[in-house]
């Protein structure tokens, strides 16, 4: 009886929670329509789409002042373009004053700025244009779309994953030397060592050991340095104001596609010959089974790739729309604001915690994979029976 | 065919996925930890060996759940 009770209960409490959850989206719909009459409606899209992409600066807060000019805090990265007709350009992106103004030829383009591109009735969509990418502009000021140009700038992504990589091997050189000089093998160890030598054993132990058999110590350093990198930079990015590297599918694919080209390495006759001519199936059966099977070998990879990156993104879409609900709610009325704040704080802590164990989670299932992976790829006949029966 | 490219349709056809996406990847891991907790129950010994394939079994849905989150979300931005 009270079990039932308690389910009555929670399907109600549920419920409630869904439904305020779904007001505000009505109400975000409801704004962004609104865009355009009333300039300071607080637009939940922007925001998030600000955060979680790719971008020219670190951007940490936008000060309003009560004349209605605006200070933006953050740090300006450098840009480098390189275009066949007007060669090379290096400069810092704050040149571009967010976007309000044209430097060599270019502008960044901002909110303002694609709404102008729409009034000139550009698809902005179809021409891959959207608010943080850079355009070439003739002296007119207007989008000159012959000038071809690439832009190879040095984005928060690509500071920030130089950061980790830097902390990475500081921290792993130091420890590398203590343990050279004796520490921590002869007696026991101290510091940092304490700290990452469970989890390299973990690794070691639970990860490489059970899916790579005996050729385990061949592939640790590939996998531990695939565990240790993912790790550091879904840590980094869960740092309020950084840049979110994980979170971006040309880093999940890279990653991905150096597993691919270590499964593709190591692998052997024997797990060919199970792809293109599956033992023991009838020969109608395997028309189907081999593209099936050829296709998993692409697939594999894949899935580490969106798994690694939509976790990611997802987790900080969550927290920024949690965040967003205060602002949201408050452009109702203030004090609804300050009501949505005292449940979607402590919310967000929750999340942010369970963003933590994701960092290590997702690190853990893309070296596992990766090791499950490639130990399928280099598998002897004599250990099929016992994975026949999968 | 012009109904579905409206941008209200696009946007409620990607909650209305990203909800039917939650609802298989809830039912999924709920039968994940069901089958753990039991094996456990039964196997207090075996507790690494299950807490592991858990998690990775786990990730392996979610994984799945997550791609039709993006798929939902594509279908909100394009």
């Amino acid at each position: 009886m009270t079990s039932k009770l308690m389910k009555s209960f929670t399907v109600a409490v549920f419920s409630l929670f869904s439904l305020l959850i779904s007001i505000p989206s009505f109400a975000n719909g409801g704004g962004a329509e609104n865009d355009t009459t009333k300039k300071k409606s607080f637009n939940a899209q922007e925001v998030i789409f600000g955060h979680i992409l790719d971008g020219h600066d670190f951007h940490f807060l936008d000060i309003t002042h009560a004349d209605g000019t605006k200070t933006v805090v953050g740090i300006p990265l450098p840009v480098i373009l390189y275009s066949p007709q007007r060669g090379l350009d290096f400069f810092m992106s704050s040149k571009f004053h967010h976007g309000e103004e044209i430097h060599k030829g270019y502008k960044l383009l901002n909110k303002e700025g694609i709404e102008e591109l729409e009034k000139e009735n550009i698809d902005v969509k179809k021409e891959g244009l959207s608010a943080g990418k850079i355009i070439a502009v003739d002296e007119n000021g207007n989008w000159n779309k012959s000038v071809k140009f690439y832009d190879i700038s040095i984005t928060r992504n690509v500071v920030q994953m130089i950061i980790a990589l830097a902390l990475l091997v500081w921290v792993m050189i130091s420890i590398a030397k203590r343990y050279q000089k004796g520490h921590g093998v002869k007696s026991a160890p101290t510091g940092m060592q304490n700290l990452l030598e469970p989890v390299v054993t973990f690794v070691r132990d639970e990860v490489a050991k059970p899916n790579l058999g005996d050729k385990w110590e061949k592939y640790l350093p590939y996998i531990l340095t695939v565990f240790f990198f993912i790790l550091i930079n879904n840590l980094l990015g869960l740092i309020p104001g950084s840049a979110n590297v994980t979170g971006n599918i040309a880093f999940t694919l890279i990653l991905g596609l150096i597993s691919f080209a270590v499964i593709l390495v190591s692998s052997k006759k024997h797990y060919w010959g199970h792809i293109f001519n599956p033992p023991g199936m009838p020969l109608g059966v395997k028309f189907i089974l081999v593209p099936v099977e050829f296709l998993s070998v692409f697939i594999k990879p894949m899935a580490l790739i969106i798994r690694l990156f939509a976790n990611m993104v997802a987790g900080h879409i969550i927290i920024i729309c949690l965040i967003s609900l205060i602002f949201i709610f408050a452009g109702l009325s203030t004090y609804a604001g300050w009501g949505t704040s005292l449940f979607s704080i402590p919310f967000t802590i929750f999340i942010y915690f369970i963003e933590i164990l994701v960092a290590f989670i997702q690190a853990y299932v893309f070296a596992m994979l990766t090791a499950v992976f490639v130990g399928q790829a280099f598998e002897e006949a004599h250990h099929d029976e016992a994975h026949a029966a999968h | 065919m012009d109904f579905f490219l409206l941008e209200a349709v696009a946007n409620a056809g990607g909650a209305v996925g990203a909800g039917l996406a939650a609802m298989g990847a809830g039912i999924g891991v709920g039968q994940i930890g069901k089958g753990a907790v039991e094996a456990i129950a039964r196997q207090p010994e075996a507790l690494n060996d299950i807490r592991s394939n858990m998690i990775l079994t786990a990730a392996l849905v979610e994984g799945v759940a997550l791609f039709a989150v993006i798929v939902g979300f594509l279908a909100m931005v394009l």
